[in-house]
């Protein structure tokens, strides 16, 4: 490592008291670890909703505890899909992907100290940390949560309990806290771009960062633009519901048999603009870090340089921008106007152009290389296969004459899960397995590793490939049990069957805990640099020194996949040693 | 740089031992791999093959035309799912650890160029043929002389109203909805044209005759899905939007609502029964008695 650029430097000591150091602290890695651990609990709720909605759907009649009576109503599976959705989508797929893998390493792989804004990162964690408090409390209050869905269409979702249970209060909260969460994402996004922009370590050309810095960047610009514009209209809807304005609300309309007197001039589409606006770039703010792990994961196992290394900067940029303008391809049966249709149509089928670029890449880095199987490694590979599986299903919806029969059904569930879900959950397994060692000092156990993979890869295309089948079928979507029309019964063995392997995937979920909590305690001890890497959070301690880098601030020699380079000493030459210590290494920025 | 080949291919050497323990170790999970792969590709493709869940046949013309752009769409999507998969089964199984150095590649521009250029054309031409479909049933207006039904939803039901003999819908004013005294429309009495118009829980249509139904809601988003006309529309408070189609089979379908609209979601249904001219006119003199 080179000396550092100050001439007297020592390094800062954390604060001793366990109040300052562990809970309000401006250390990005003890705020990265809260966000990570708060996503543990948010996804272990969401899963938790998931397994109770599943059980009804398989079987209607059954008990079902923590319900009153034994037996769903309703309501209460249209607050559980409600609460399963925004939970995961907000403080699951928003909160671990960024907040907390994008907090501890973005400013260690770009050679930074800490974030740009330690104290707005600490305050981002404490106000999405409330958030969470007040979206689990809508369970409690009158009516209990609300029944609108995570898309939270107005009217449904803009008259009070009038138009169902758990639209009272529960809807409130529901709205107060993703506005405190949007809040705290603004926040957020504002120090990742900050900190990328400023805080490079000499050397770091924008051509030298990792792909999981790209990603984590693109990322937080669009979560600046979009969550602002979810703000804007959950500030809208709450005065609609609490002040009696009418942005969302149409004049005329009789509800339960009573005329909403005195609204007039709202537009219940004004909505689901500005929710897509923000919904459609979310589900990509989930994805994107994924995408950026699997690129740096999928290179270090294959000891490869990541193949077009410009081309994946790019195609996040473009996927990014891309992202951006494509909302209405929500909206093709809304009532929208039929021919901006077909723009957002071929905005959306462009933007699988970009995605399946980054899958030809990741092939084109395993093609010729030396790969390692382990357990990082394998839920890498899995992230591609479901993104290739649920990406595919998505040039059917983008096409409007095939969503005015997908539109709604279990179709959608299947892809948005597969795309979404389970692909950015693959990733999130992959940086954990590839990152618990730095983080922890600890490794974690390979074999539990490996089993928790392969239970789980089997696992969700059980769950989610059956749901192509309902969907095609006419299985509607949001359906609190398929009782309700005669054909919907001739799908009950497929959703016998999801059921089925949704418990045993879940059951999976308490190997990794098991892993995780085992390993944090008693795993052997992690050397600096366990998986032969390149970039910069491997030249330091496991765990990191509080400044990252122990005063040593690195310079930068190197793009960051230099693995199997010709005539290098190693097959991997770290981004930090000058070129005297890899010997023969190719210098400069890589190029496609 | 002799001098630094020599002492990498030393090292190579002396590492041998831990390269074949690593070498050893890659071989079952890239089989596996490649295996579960190959047999996840070949239930999916069978699945989606057979078609045993496919929805019935549809009952109009667009209907065909959607069901023949899903076709094509699923050849193409599918041939990709299946190079990917088994490209991702090959390259792991293929190229696992076996004691030999990786190759050095940064990318190839030729390759990346030519299968952006490919991937573009194949979703893209997906989409303009695609288009065809959607501009039948949302571009073209409905023919000339084709049946109007006025279609209400609200928490949870539907409602269909009918012209009646003078072919003009009554004035609606929302003050006057009021179910218990059987005007659940709010269909203004002082008006004339309201006087002979039918209201009644399911659609009933003649065969092959075009129909136009335009969609309302009175409370919140609703949606009309009839599977096999392969349509479905969105029912927005304050819009009335307009759907045509011309059913070519008789039968009773299922109509239902796929927008979230509250705790009755699930049970919101109702039926289009499409049937012949005379049994159509004996169904509008009965309900004009009522």
């Amino acid at each position: 490592m080179s000396t550092s650029p100050h001439p007297v430097y020592t390094p800062p000591q954390a604060p001793s008291g366990f109040w300052r150091r562990y809970i309000f602290s401006t250390d990005h890695k003890v705020i990265g670890l809260q966000y990570y651990f708060l996503a543990l609990a948010a996804v272990t709720v969401g899963m938790v909703l998931s397994l109770l909605m599943r059980y009804h759907l398989a079987w209607p009649r059954g008990y079902v505890p923590f319900v009153q009576s034994g037996i769903m109503r309703p309501e209460q599976y249209l607050a559980l899909m409600t609460m399963h959705g925004t939970i995961m989508v907000f403080f699951v797929l928003t909160t671990a992907p960024l907040g907390a893998f994008g907090n501890y390493f973005l400013p260690i792989q770009i050679g930074a100290p800490d974030m740009a804004f330690p104290r707005l990162n600490m305050m981002s964690f404490w106000l999405t940390l409330v958030a969470f408090g007040c979206m689990l409390s809508a369970f409690a209050v009158q009516g209990g949560a609300p029944i609108s869905g995570w898309t939270a269409y107005p009217p449904l979702s803009g008259l009070g309990s009038i138009t169902g249970p758990g639209e009272g209060l529960g809807q409130t909260m529901w709205i107060v806290s993703i506005g405190i969460f949007c809040f705290a994402s603004l926040l957020a996004s504002i120090n990742f771009i900050s900190t990328t922009i400023e805080m490079r370590a000499p050397g770091m050309h924008l051509m030298r960062m990792p792909l999981t810095v790209w990603a984590w960047f693109v990322t937080a610009v669009m979560s600046l633009l979009a969550f602002g514009a979810l703000l804007a209209a959950l500030i809208m809807l709450i005065l609609d519901r609490s002040a009696g304005t009418s942005f969302f609300i149409p004049y005329g309309l009789v509800v339960n048999g009573e005329l909403q007197v005195g609204r007039s001039g709202g537009w219940p589409l004004l909505w689901e603009h500005l929710f897509w606006f923000f919904g459609h770039p979310e589900v990509y703010i989930a994805i994107l870090p994924g995408m950026g792990i699997t690129s740096h994961i999928i290179s270090n196992f294959s000891r490869k340089p990541v193949f077009g290394y410009r081309a994946m900067a790019g195609t996040l940029c473009a996927i990014g921008f891309l992202g951006f303008l494509l909302w209405g391809h929500h909206m093709f049966v809304s009532g929208m106007n039929p021919y901006s249709s077909l723009a957002f149509s071929a905005l959306t089928l462009s933007i699988g152009v970009p995605s399946a670029v980054k899958t030809f890449n990741w092939l084109g880095t395993m093609w010729g290389g030396k790969i390692h199987f382990d357990t990082p490694m394998l839920f890498s590979i899995g992230f591609v296969s479901f993104f290739v599986t649920g990406g595919l299903s998505g040039i059917f919806l983008a096409q409007p004459a095939l969503d005015n029969m997908l539109h709604a059904t279990y179709y959608v569930v299947a892809h948005f899960h597969l795309v979404m879900a389970v692909a950015a959950i693959f990733g999130i397994f992959s940086a954990t397995y590839y990152w618990f060692p730095k983080m922890f000092g600890r490794m974690m156990n390979e074999t539990l590793g490996k089993v928790h993979f392969w239970l789980t890869f089997v696992g969700a295309y059980c769950i989610f490939m059956p749901m192509h089948f309902v969907g095609l079928y006419g299985g509607i979507r949001r359906y609190s049990d398929f009782t309700g029309a005669d054909y919907l019964a001739a799908l009950q063995p497929l959703h016998v069957f999801m059921t089925i392997a949704a418990f045993a995937t879940a059951s999976a979920q308490l190997i990794f805990f098991y892993n995780f909590f085992k390993s944090l305690a008693s795993g052997a001890k992690a050397p600096e640099n366990p998986w032969r890497a390149t970039t910069l959070e491997w030249a330091i301690a496991s765990p990191p020194p509080l400044d990252n880098f122990a005063g040593n601030f690195p310079h930068v020699f190197r793009g960051p996949y230099e693995y199997s380079v010709p005539g290098a000493r190693e097959d991997f030459s770290p981004q930090h040693l000058p070129p005297s210590d890899v010997a023969g290494a190719a210098e400069g920025a890589p190029s496609a | 740089m002799e001098f630094f080949r020599a002492f990498h291919r030393d090292r190579s050497e002396c590492s041998g031992a831990r390269l074949n323990s690593r070498t050893r170790g890659s071989a079952a999970p890239a089989l596996l791999l490649l295996i579960s792969l190959i047999v996840f590709v070949g239930i999916t493709v069978y699945l989606f093959a057979t078609g045993y869940y496919a929805p019935p046949p549809p009952i109009t013309p667009v209907g065909l035309q959607v069901d023949h752009q899903y076709a094509l769409t699923l050849c193409a999507t599918g041939a990709i799912f299946i190079l990917a998969q088994l490209g991702l089964g090959f390259a792991v199984f293929r190229f696992r650890d076996r004691g030999k150095p990786a190759r050095f590649i940064r990318g190839n521009t030729g390759l990346e160029i030519a299968w952006t250029l490919a991937t573009a054309a194949v979703f893209l031409g997906l989409g303009v043929l695609g288009t065809k479909a959607w501009s039948a049933t949302r571009f073209q207006p409905a023919a000339a002389g084709a049946i109007k039904v006025e279609v209400t939803e609200e928490q949870f039901v539907y409602y269909f109203r009918y012209p009646g003999a003078d072919g003009k819908f009554g004035r609606l004013d929302p003050a006057m909805v009021s179910a218990p005294t059987g005007n659940p429309l709010g269909i203004d009495p002082n008006d004339p044209a309201g006087r002979d118009d039918i209201v009644v829980p399911t659609l009933t249509v003649p065969v092959n005759h075009p129909v136009e139904l335009l969609i309302r809601s009175q409370d919140v988003i609703h949606n009309f899905f009839v599977r096999e006309l392969r349509l479905q529309q969105d029912a927005v408070p304050g819009m009335v939007v307009p759907l045509h189609f011309t059913p070519d089979r008789i039968g009773r379908y299922n109509i239902m609502c796929t927008q979230l609209c509250g705790m009755g979601h699930y049970q919101m249904h109702s039926f289009m029964n499409v049937v012949s001219e005379a049994e159509y006119e004996k169904f509008l003199a009965q309900a004009l008695k009522q």
